[in-house]
């Protein structure tokens, strides 16, 4: 007995073992015996069982031949698989998209999730179809002698590029709108609310004294806080995004922001919250050997709550520490 | 100085040729150490990286030990040097950074471009147009040697800052961080090693590249016309350009570096400001004067790096096109089309570097360019997956351990393939710039495309190395084994690139939205010390099989490429007599070559007219 086959017969033996012990053995011991739980994999992750069998069968029914040609389809079933259970068992996105730019971001990547995924699976399935017509073949079929098709050619370079083009031109917008200045929402075409300066390995805010506007270089008057970024939720907010020393990034999942920011320049960035609440606020732009750590969050209020918290912030930060005498 | 000769009064020449003991003794040291043999050196080339390719998986190995059991002590390794002693065997914060730089720096520039280029490319380029040698001797032996000095400068820097504390900027090596001493003060002086390193590799790399396009160009065999050549030299060819064309942007940018960080290597006062603003202090380093731009350095370093990846691709693409051929005993499918979109991935990859920048605070208009050039890279790709497909359509596969490691390139390569459009696009990208989905993405490119089509290689030319074959049960075990620790690995990746989980993290699961991730970087850091461990079959194997291994003859895959009819191994001059090529290097399954009573057909063999003389192979 050779190598290959020592290898099915290992293969079969195992997935026969796995998809018995999941569907027979494992739920009959936990249903008969009260005190006994066995683990199960189905239990951590649905559908094992199911895989378990289709494998344990598609080794069985199957030559030499034949079984690799199943191995090269049962594993992208694996892979899809693995992506349609992920939003049930909070492999996905963090939460729903929580700004207007999240909503646009989110919906151009299920578009391309739906094209990607179509093209995934008839790729897959063809590969794995041209292995299985060459298991079966009969010994004496002839080989198809070509060397290739023009017109074959010509349609899956022209079908592929319209699609690629369509996919680049309905970013377009999009980019302009998150990017592009003169693109960006009213609202904060007033200018920026506050100054984001990163530094090793914190996030130092820098609001402009109430009353008047963020300058670019710090005022007597502004006021400074670490980690902690107060903006009014659900309209668009600008700051300023700088660096104190090397290069870092902005990164806030729930709202889908990223923006690195870099030594010497001042980038603006705009975002929005569209519910009240905290947002973290991360670092994505290796930073040193703290950057893992670079945690801070923003806090999504109403106007009214921002104002407190700036007119506490003021109080706090212009108390002397003398007790007033009464 | 390599010559063809076509006339027939050259065999008593290459007769000589073809003895270990031809008309030039060799001393050991000339034969098997400084050779300038093509084959010794592409030999010397493949288990150096093969060996590099063990460092670069057990450093992965630690990276995803943290990742699945954060601060953890670490098995085997933590107990037995005494540097972990005082950190309790865990992995430093510092460490870490160390360990995901080396990975990455280790198998870039240690394995996958040295083992296509340097390995597969000098064994088999001469082989396959039918040279006796490369152009340049002794330059190809200098491109093997001068791999050394890099490696040691790379191994120098993992200790220059201390025992557990290396290079730490990741091997993109971004300033100002990398720029300025002081912004990671454990790593000391790791980072200027490490540059030099890299310098020294480009050295390596571009002695070869200007090798192999003088070959490619001068020294293929009579009618061995460019359309006849087998896609490895095709592709050997087009990396062969890239690299002469993108490489010395990279050297100018790393000497740049190198000069803003010489004041801390040398007593000297030159220090430089390329890349680091006027005015920056880091850790209380000393102000600088002048005014630099960080992001030029992402420009420069990109404007090789993505070539670089095709460079990283491309032979890989080439060598399975040839053995997908030779395994379904057919004709490549699309032969021209398949070169036209190697050249166009080479081409559209020169503008294309951008799309590592949507993020970097680049002009945004000039974001939207690099996005549909970069999409419209994906267009090649794309016909190159179907011509495979096609190549494999109809075909009489013989189910070996290179069919399925070809076959594993294809499948895993479409899924590299089609992540890289949701980075492609600049809105989807600017949620996964810098989160596992990247890392998912040029894993299945470089692992899932490049090592797997490596593997194939090695076991399908192996013969030709050694004379000896390597076991295919166990290279089909080594195949299963790696391919599900592979997918166990890197495909859930993906989907924690989707929950926002950023790269390089020490512990991601200090950030609340990411603690839940962990079972699952269990499930990969098992599947990944089953792929790592994995590899020692590959290596048994191949060690085993050097000496061991069933001996076989000229051509034991009855393929038609002109090095099958060489002796396996070929001896200095590689051709008992001047090869002269007749056709091109696909004709499985030709009518010509049934009317010989065989699926294939040599490319030397003579027409049928003229072969009723004595076949030019036994």
């Amino acid at each position: 007995m050779n190598l290959s086959t020592l290898l099915i017969w290992f293969l079969r033996l195992l997935s026969t073992g796995l998809a018995l012990y999941e569907l027979v053995v494992g739920p009959l011991v936990n249903s008969v015996l009260a005190d006994v739980s066995l683990p199960l994999l189905s239990d951590q992750v649905a559908g094992t069982k199911w895989f378990a069998l289709i494998f344990a069968v598609t080794t069985w029914a199957s030559s030499e031949k034949r079984f690799w040609a199943l191995f090269f389809w049962y594993w992208p079933l694996v892979a899809l698989w693995a992506c349609v259970i992920a939003p049930g068992n909070n492999w996905w996105f963090p939460s729903e998209p929580l700004s207007r730019a999240g909503h646009q971001i989110d919906g151009l990547f299920y578009m391309i999730l739906i094209i990607v995924a179509v093209t995934f699976i008839g790729t897959e399935f063809a590969l794995g179809y041209a292995l299985w017509k060459s298991a079966v073949r009969g010994k004496d079929d002839k080989v198809w002698f070509s060397h290739g098709s023009h017109r074959l050619e010509i349609v899956w370079t022209i079908v592929p590029a319209f699609i690629l083009v369509f996919i680049s031109m309905a970013q377009l917008d999009v980019v302009a709108d998150i990017r592009v200045l003169n693109r960006f929402p009213d609202e904060v075409q007033s200018g920026p609310v506050a100054e984001v300066m990163a530094r090793q390995f914190e996030w130092r805010i820098r609001y402009p004294k109430p009353g008047t506007e963020l300058m670019t270089t710090p005022q007597p008057g502004d006021l400074y806080y670490v980690n902690e970024l107060h903006i009014a939720a659900t309209v668009p907010t600008m700051v300023n995004l700088r660096t104190q020393d090397v290069q870092h990034s902005f990164f806030v999942p729930r709202m889908r922001v990223k923006q690195d920011a870099v030594p010497g320049l001042i980038i603006p960035i705009w975002f929005d919250a569209e519910k009240a609440g905290e947002y973290e606020l991360l670092c994505t732009e290796l930073c040193g050997w703290g950057h893992y750590k670079m945690k801070a969050r923003i806090i999504a209020e109403t106007p009214q709550q921002v104002s407190e918290y700036l007119t506490g912030l003021q109080a706090d930060q212009e108390e002397d520490g003398v007790a007033d005498e009464e | 100085m390599a010559t063809i000769t076509p006339a027939v009064d050259s065999a008593d020449h290459a007769h000589d040729h073809g003895h270990d003991h031809g008309h030039h003794e060799q001393t050991f040291i000339q034969k098997y150490v400084f050779s300038t043999d093509h084959k010794v050196i592409g030999i010397q080339f493949l288990i150096t990286t093969i060996l590099m390719l063990m460092v670069g998986g057990a450093l992965a190995l630690a990276v995803r030990w943290q990742l699945a059991f954060p601060w953890e002590s670490m098995p085997i390794v933590g107990k037995l040097f005494g540097v972990f002693a005082g950190e309790g065997g865990q992995i430093s914060p510092e460490f870490y950074t160390m360990l995901f730089t080396m990975h990455a720096s280790v198998m870039i520039f240690l394995v996958i471009i040295p083992v296509l280029a340097g390995a597969f490319g000098n064994f088999l380029i001469p082989l396959q147009i039918g040279a006796d040698d490369m152009a340049f001797p002794i330059l190809n032996m200098l491109s093997y040697w001068f791999m050394w000095p890099a490696i040691a400068c790379f191994g120098y820097s993992f200790v220059a800052g201390g025992a557990t504390a290396g290079p730490a900027n990741g091997w993109t090596s971004y300033p100002v961080l990398s720029d300025i001493a002081s912004a990671s003060p454990a790593s000391g002086n790791a980072q200027t090693w490490w540059l030099f390193g890299l310098t020294l590799v480009g050295v390596s790399s571009m002695m070869g590249s200007v090798n192999y396009m003088t070959t490619i160009i001068n020294m293929r065999a009579p009618g061995m016309t460019l359309f006849r050549m087998p896609l490895t030299i095709w592709s050997m060819f087009i990396t062969a350009i890239l690299q002469a064309f993108a490489l010395p942007v990279l050297t100018a940018a790393g000497f740049m570096l190198v000069f803003d960080r010489l004041g801390l290597l040398l007593p000297t006062s030159i220090q430089s400001v390329f890349f680091v603003p006027a005015g920056l202090i880091v850790n209380n380093s000393a102000p600088t004067v002048g005014g630099g731009q960080p992001l030029l350095w992402q420009h420069l370093f990109w404007f090789y790096s993505h070539p670089a990846v095709y460079i990283m691709l491309l032979p890989a693409m080439g060598m399975v096109s040839d053995m997908l051929a030779c395994t379904c005993r057919k004709p490549v499918f699309g032969y021209k089309p398949m070169v036209y979109s190697m050249a166009a991935i080479a081409g559209l990859g020169f503008i294309v570097w951008g799309h590592h920048m949507f993020t970097s605070g680049m002009n945004p208009a000039l974001g939207m360019t690099f996005m549909t050039s970069t999409m419209m890279i994906a267009l090649p790709s794309a016909i190159k997956v179907f011509n495979w497909i096609g190549t494999i359509w109809n075909g009489d596969i013989q189910f070996t351990g290179v069919f399925l490691n070809c076959a594993a390139f294809v499948a895993l390569f479409i899924v590299g393939g089609l992540s890289g459009i949701f980075m492609a696009a600049v809105p989807v990208d600017i949620y996964f710039h810098d989160t596992y989905f990247i890392v998912a993405h040029f894993h299945y490119v470089l692992f899932g495309a490049t090592l797997f089509g490596v593997f194939a290689a090695i076991q399908f030319w192996f013969p030709k190395m050694f004379g000896r074959e390597m076991n295919d049960g166990v290279q089909k075990i080594h195949f299963v084994l790696t391919f599900i620790g592979m997918n166990g690995t890197f495909f859930p990746m993906h989907l924690l690139g989707i929950a926002g989980m950023p790269r390089r993290y020490a512990d991601p699961y200090l950030h609340g939205y990411l603690e839940h991730l962990l079972p699952m970087n269990k499930l990969m850091t098992m599947s990944a010390i089953l792929m790592g461990f994995s590899q020692f079959l590959l290596l048994g194997n191949f060690f085993y099989s050097m000496f061991y291994g069933r001996k076989v003859g000229r051509n034991p895959w009855n393929a038609n490429g002109l090095e099958w009819s060489a002796p396996s191994p070929p001896g200095h001059g590689n051709f008992d007599v001047p090869p002269v090529c007749y056709r091109g290097p696909y004709e499985y399954s030709s009518p010509e070559a049934e009317a010989l009573g065989q699926d294939f057909i040599l490319q030397t063999d003579p027409p049928r007219r003229a072969a009723t003389t004595e076949p030019a192979t036994a």
